[in-house]
């Protein structure tokens, strides 16, 4: 009898600030365990890996083309230094910012004219939009190969109209025509999520404040949908800085970028550290310019 | 006679509207937002577009920026056809109903904003803007976020925003519409005293009736798309033309009845009234009747001059506002509403009291029986 009516006695104790710590203690607990497979997966196939191509970065890598990993030294990042190495490293640089402002510029119009349609339209065309995502990566390039051929359909359309034979496949041109095919819903996608959650008051409020529509542009629209132009960007730089599919297919490995270089030290010269110590640069730049991105304030990847 | 003739182009002159528009349509696909209206406001005019939600007096309003374009008509601003012109060709400012604040922006960048696009050099603009903020009594904040402030503050920097511009005419959309009540009240008041001060027109949209009254000089109202009434809002109040406009602006009741005679009319129980009318015998008629224009007592005590618009009937309801005691009085047919004074001398009547109500003659007021009764 006693016992029964102990039971909620005992349950409506009143509240203490141990009770409400214990509570906290245990809501945590729950979520790390929730998270606990993710937390798994990441440190055996991310951090683990990522650490063993930092340590290779700083091995040696002996005559027979085996890699020592006693005797830790620079000697892989000094030959970063090396004109054939940073000629590569400002190339892909440059191409990826290059496929970055292209994207940017194609994108940032077709983005604000999504936006500004009907829910239905809308919704039909980031569904274009997504589309090619749908076939492999692969396959499409091969496409584009086919495209820009020597008596591809491209070359064709430019004798049709007088201007002779395209002949831009295995040049950096058909590279950056490639990535920039390839990474555009990167940009459009976060680009047209920051326009679309614009105030549109905003916009009339500068015409009505007499602001000319470029005017409203540049000092307006353009710094309110910053965080998706920012996001754009670190969503097509980083990929098109090691891109190496592309390339390959259609830059017909004539001119080397970083993603065939690195595949060229760990596959063929068989020299490691150098391949990690590229790797390892070129993920600190990513790393920087998402560093960039969030201190810029965006928080929509 | 050559100086009757200057007389009469000084006259044209002073006659110039501020806004004057003209026949003006605005479609939206197949929906008719505004429907053929025709409206002048004058110079230095506090201006208010009344009507419910969906009346059209924000796309009116919109209009007159040049945010939307009518879809005929002329709109002219000072005498200038504007119909096509964009928002930044006109000579008007508009404080949003959300403020439109640029979140990017802190307080003096906002002010100074229109001042800068018009090519303002910074530290003229800066100075100019300084002084507006100083009018709207936000010293002090100049540096802060939008979205560090409060809603009246927001809504001050909105005003400062557009009025740097020294704008000919201020429109404002349901500019109070975010604030709590006692915020509201003290915007009403320094609006109102600003725009004194400037001189501006002010065009007001609102949903408020209250506010319309309280604040404008003059009132249009809104109903679907048309315009039904612009009058003061004595005019408004005491002599609406229709149904509608009785009923939304105050409080009312509105009594069916049909017209005998340019002299009485029948109410529904055919009660025989006297109220003076100009519709033909047998119009179906609504007879407004103002809550605080009725008088309550004991059935024996209706005065004399009063028997012929007096009626009787049972109270159902009291209730006690403290200035106020509001009954709900049953005649045969119809609740009606009376208020009266509520002051410690005043006799109370008790629900199920039988009772007499009755009014002068000139506060009973005849509309046609047309539109939306709500």
């Amino acid at each position: 009898m006693t016992a029964v009516v102990d039971k909620p006695t005992e349950q409506a104790r009143s509240a203490t600030p141990e009770f409400e710590a214990a509570n906290e203690r245990q809501k945590r607990r729950r979520g790390f365990l929730l998270a606990l497979p993710a937390y798994a997966y990441l440190v055996l196939f991310f951090f683990i890996p990522l650490g063993i191509v930092v340590a290779y970065s700083f091995a040696t890598r002996t005559r027979n083309g085996s890699t020592s990993l006693s005797g830790w030294n620079l000697e892989a990042y000094r030959k970063l230094g090396e004109p054939i190495v940073s000629d590569i490293l400002v190339r892909s640089l440059l191409l990826a910012v290059i496929t970055t402002v292209i994207c940017l510029i194609v994108a940032y119009p077709f983005s604000y004219f999504l936006a500004t349609r009907s829910p239905a339209v809308r919704n039909l065309m980031l569904v274009f939009v997504m589309i090619p995502f749908w076939s492999n990566f692969l396959v499409r390039n091969y496409a584009w190969r086919v495209l820009l051929g020597n008596d591809g359909p491209a070359s064709q359309l430019t004798q049709a109209v007088g201007m002779g034979e395209t002949n831009i496949l295995f040049t950096q041109t058909a590279v950056v025509l490639g990535l920039v095919y390839g990474f555009l819903p990167f940009m459009i996608l976060p680009m047209y999520a920051a326009i679309e959650r614009m105030d549109w008051s905003l916009i009339e409020a500068s015409r009505d404040l007499g602001a000319s529509g470029f005017q409203t542009f540049r000092n307006v629209a353009l710094p309110l949908s910053m965080p998706g132009v920012i996001a754009g960007s670190i969503l097509v730089f980083i990929p098109s800085l090691g891109a190496y599919v592309t390339p390959e297919i259609l830059g017909g490995g004539k001119t080397t970028l970083l993603g065939s270089y690195i595949v060229v030290q760990f596959l063929t010269a068989r020299n490691w550290p150098v391949g990690a110590s590229v790797s390892t640069v070129l993920m600190l730049v990513m790393l920087l310019a998402a560093l960039a991105y969030f201190r810029a304030g965006g928080r929509t990847l | 006679m050559g100086e009757g003739l200057s007389d009469q182009s000084l006259a044209d002159y002073a006659g110039v509207s501020a806004v004057a528009i003209e026949g003006v349509t605005k479609r939206f696909g197949d929906v008719v937002a505004v429907d053929n209206i025709n409206l002048d406001i004058a110079d230095g005019e506090f201006f208010a577009l009344l009507g419910p939600s969906g009346c059209g007096k924000t796309t009116t309003l919109r209009m007159i920026a040049g945010l939307e374009f009518p879809t005929s008509g002329s709109l002219r601003i000072f005498g200038d056809e504007v119909g096509t012109l964009p928002p930044d060709k006109r000579p008007v400012n508009t404080v949003f109903q959300n403020y439109a604040l640029f979140p990017h922006m802190n307080v003096l960048d906002n002010v100074s904003f229109g001042l800068r696009m018009k090519g303002v050099e910074k530290k003229s603009a800066a100075t100019q803007a300084r002084e507006m903020i100083e009018l709207v009594r936000l010293d002090g904040m100049e540096k802060r976020k939008p979205s560090q402030l409060s809603g009246g503050q927001q809504q001050r920097v909105a005003l400062a925003r557009a009025l740097v511009n020294k704008p000919k005419v201020l429109l404002l959309d349901e500019p109070l519409g975010a604030l709590d009540l006692k915020l509201r009240q003290d915007m009403q008041h320094e609006l109102k005293s600003l725009q004194r001060e400037l001189g501006v027109s002010f065009v007001f949209v609102t949903h408020d009736q209250e506010e319309a009254l309280t604040m404008s000089d003059r009132i249009a109202v809104m109903h679907d798309g048309k315009l039904l009434q612009v009058g003061t809002a004595e005019e408004l109040y005491d002599q609406p033309v229709n149904r509608f406009v009785a009923d939304f602006v105050g409080q009312t009741n509105l009594i069916d009845a049909t017209v005998i005679d340019d002299e009485m009319i029948a109410l529904a129980n055919g009660t025989k009234i006297k109220a003076p009318n100009p519709y033909p015998g047998g119009t179906k008629v609504a007879m407004s009747l103002r809550p605080e224009s009725i008088s309550i007592g004991a059935p024996e005590d209706v005065p004399e001059e009063f028997r012929p618009t007096s009626l009787h009937g049972v109270v159902q309801e009291m209730n006690y506002l403290g200035h106020s005691h509001v009954y709900t009085v049953g005649v045969d047919w119809m609740p009606l509403e009376v208020r009266t004074n509520a002051t410690p001398t005043s006799i109370k009547y008790e629900p199920g009291t039988e009772v007499a109500i009755w009014w002068d003659r000139r506060s009973d007021w005849v509309v046609p029986d047309e539109g939306y009764s709500s």
